[in-house]
């Protein structure tokens, strides 16, 4: 977990932002007034000073927002359950020994035995939107399923036991 | 004045400071030291006395010293300023107690009248908030913990400039105590409205002078500067500082547009005051000062570096850090070079403008190679 962000006004220049990564390295973001975004990263032998990794213009720093913030959506969605509705939305990695392994959605019943609904599956960094009742789980899928927060509580005891 | 002549003078100027900033670009220098030597090779008793060109560069030269304040002031915001004066004036203190005093000193003991001695103090104790922004810049300093520090240090500078140049404008305007008294708690007066002004109602003046248009928004903003920049003159609160406090009121996107819309001109009538002073100074008179400046350079290198350290120590940086930081503000530039010509346009010691432009060429060097050496050895 990243420590507290620190905003620090440099006048005339810009405002800076740091944050102490869980790596132990000092990463910050300095917006220039003019438009300029730099990344820097602490030097691990001088704790007062800096390097710079990268300069990015306005369009530069949308795609790499765009880039680090997908995976942080994923998660943030994994970790809220997000509730629409009495819907609740769940991401489900199944693991080697975990009982939906090798088996398909089919003989699983998942629909009829839980009341979820399989809306996704995403293997090896892919999405399958509504896989049907014959694709077959393999170790490693994230099942995505949406169902009422109760339907969902069954299905995850009956993919990952 | 000859159309011909002088279109051809200007051009001829404009291309050498071009071949100037160029090669100052490639070594990574200042153009500022530049400028001056070619204003000394085209004065008088220089290489090329320029004679027609100096119709345009006068005028010019005092747009310029508008144009850089008035970008100085558009780089902060109010709230900024209030900033930086409250966590570092105790740095700040000892930076002005350390680096005027040498000027000070050195001019009362050469003989030179009060006044001259207090103009050279300002020259020796102001860094060159150009040359090291620039610097940080170029270094990639901007990230590291010396930096708030270094820059709220310079805007530290730039207000007492705003206080330092209408005491000198009231007292080269002469009379008794009680006059330059006066015109001194006039000055003080117009800049602390002005700047509670500008915090209060900076967005609401920004706004009504804000236009989608370039040609309208440059008008607008010129016009004002110009005119404020008159008035102070005349209140003998100093050009300078007009411009300086119309930055500062500027907020927004009037702030962040003009910028980038003023800042060529600032480069153009910037690089002729530059060259009007190297031109108003006698190049034979630089090597009887020369030794002078070097010492009073060498002095003001050490002072600023010593305040400067104090400071980074108190606020908990290592040794590396803190030799940054004070090197990073060795250098002296433009407003220098800002505060001699007031003393040198009044004619109140033949040796400053000499002096003056030794000393900056001397620092405006040495301070960036300075700096390049402090990041050397922190690697």
């Amino acid at each position: 977990m990243a420590s507290e962000v620190e905003e620090t006004p440099l006048p005339g220049v810009g405002v800076r932002y740091s944050f102490v990564a869980s790596s132990g390295a000092r990463v910050s973001v300095l917006h220039h007034h003019s438009g300029r975004h730099q990344v820097f990263v602490g030097e691990p032998d001088d704790p007062d000073s800096a390097r710079l990794a990268v300069e990015l213009d306005d369009d530069d720093s949308r795609v790499l927002a765009e880039l680090l913030g997908a995976s942080r959506v994923v998660r943030e969605i994994d970790r809220l359950q997000q509730s629409v509705a009495g819907l609740a939305i769940e991401w489900m990695r199944v693991r080697g020994g975990d009982p939906a392994a090798g088996r398909t959605i089919g003989e699983l019943g998942v629909r009829s035995s839980t009341g979820v609904t399989v809306v996704a599956a995403m293997r090896s960094g892919e999405a399958l939107p509504v896989p049907g009742p014959d694709f077959a789980i393999e170790p490693g899928d994230t099942l995505v399923v949406m169902g009422r927060p109760d339907a969902i509580r069954r299905a995850n005891e009956l993919l990952r036991g | 004045m000859d159309t011909a002549t002088l279109l051809v003078e200007l051009g001829g100027v404009l291309l050498v400071l071009a071949v100037a900033a160029r090669a100052a670009l490639k070594l990574g220098l200042s153009p500022i030291p530049l400028y001056l030597l070619i204003g000394l090779a085209l004065g008088q008793g220089g290489l090329y006395p320029l004679v027609t060109a100096e119709g345009f560069i006068l005028p010019a030269a005092e747009i310029g010293v508008v144009l850089l304040l008035l970008l100085l002031g558009l780089e902060y915001t109010p709230q900024e300023l209030a900033s930086g004066l409250r966590t570092g004036w105790r740095l700040s203190l000892l930076d002005l107690l350390a680096n005027f005093t040498p000027g000070l000193v050195a001019g009362l003991l050469l003989g030179w009248g009060a006044i001259a001695s207090i103009v050279l103090g300002g020259v020796t104790y102001v860094s060159s908030s150009g040359i090291a922004a620039k610097l940080i810049d170029d270094q990639g300093w901007f990230a590291n913990r010396e930096t708030p520090l270094v820059l709220s240090l310079l805007v530290a500078e730039d207000l007492v400039m705003a206080v330092y140049l209408p005491l000198v404008g009231a007292l080269l305007a002469g009379g008794g105590v009680l006059a330059v008294g006066g015109s001194v708690a006039v000055a003080l007066a117009v800049a602390g409205t002005t700047l509670a002004v500008a915090m209060r109602y900076g967005e609401t003046i920004s706004a009504s002078l804000f236009s989608p248009s370039g040609e309208v928004l440059l008008l607008s903003i010129l016009g004002l500067a110009l005119l404020i920049a008159g008035l102070a003159e005349r209140l003998h609160i100093s050009a300078g500082v007009g411009a300086f406090l119309v930055g500062i009121a500027l907020s927004g996107p009037v702030q962040e547009r003009a910028h980038g819309l003023l800042q060529p001109l600032r480069d153009l009538f910037a690089a002729s005051f530059f060259v009007l002073f190297g031109l108003s100074v006698d190049p034979r008179n630089i090597p009887p000062v020369l030794l002078i400046a070097a010492v009073l350079a060498a002095v003001t290198a050490v002072t600023k570096v010593a305040a400067v350290w104090w400071g980074a120590r108190r606020a908990g940086l290592g040794p590396r850090a803190r030799w940054r930081a004070g090197s990073v503000l060795v250098a002296r530039g433009e407003f220098s070079i800002v505060i001699a010509e007031i003393g040198v346009a009044a004619g109140i010691e033949h040796r400053l403008g000499a002096l003056a432009t030794a000393y900056v060429l001397l620092l405006a060097v040495a301070g960036p190679v300075m700096a390049r050496l402090a990041a050397r050895t922190a690697r």
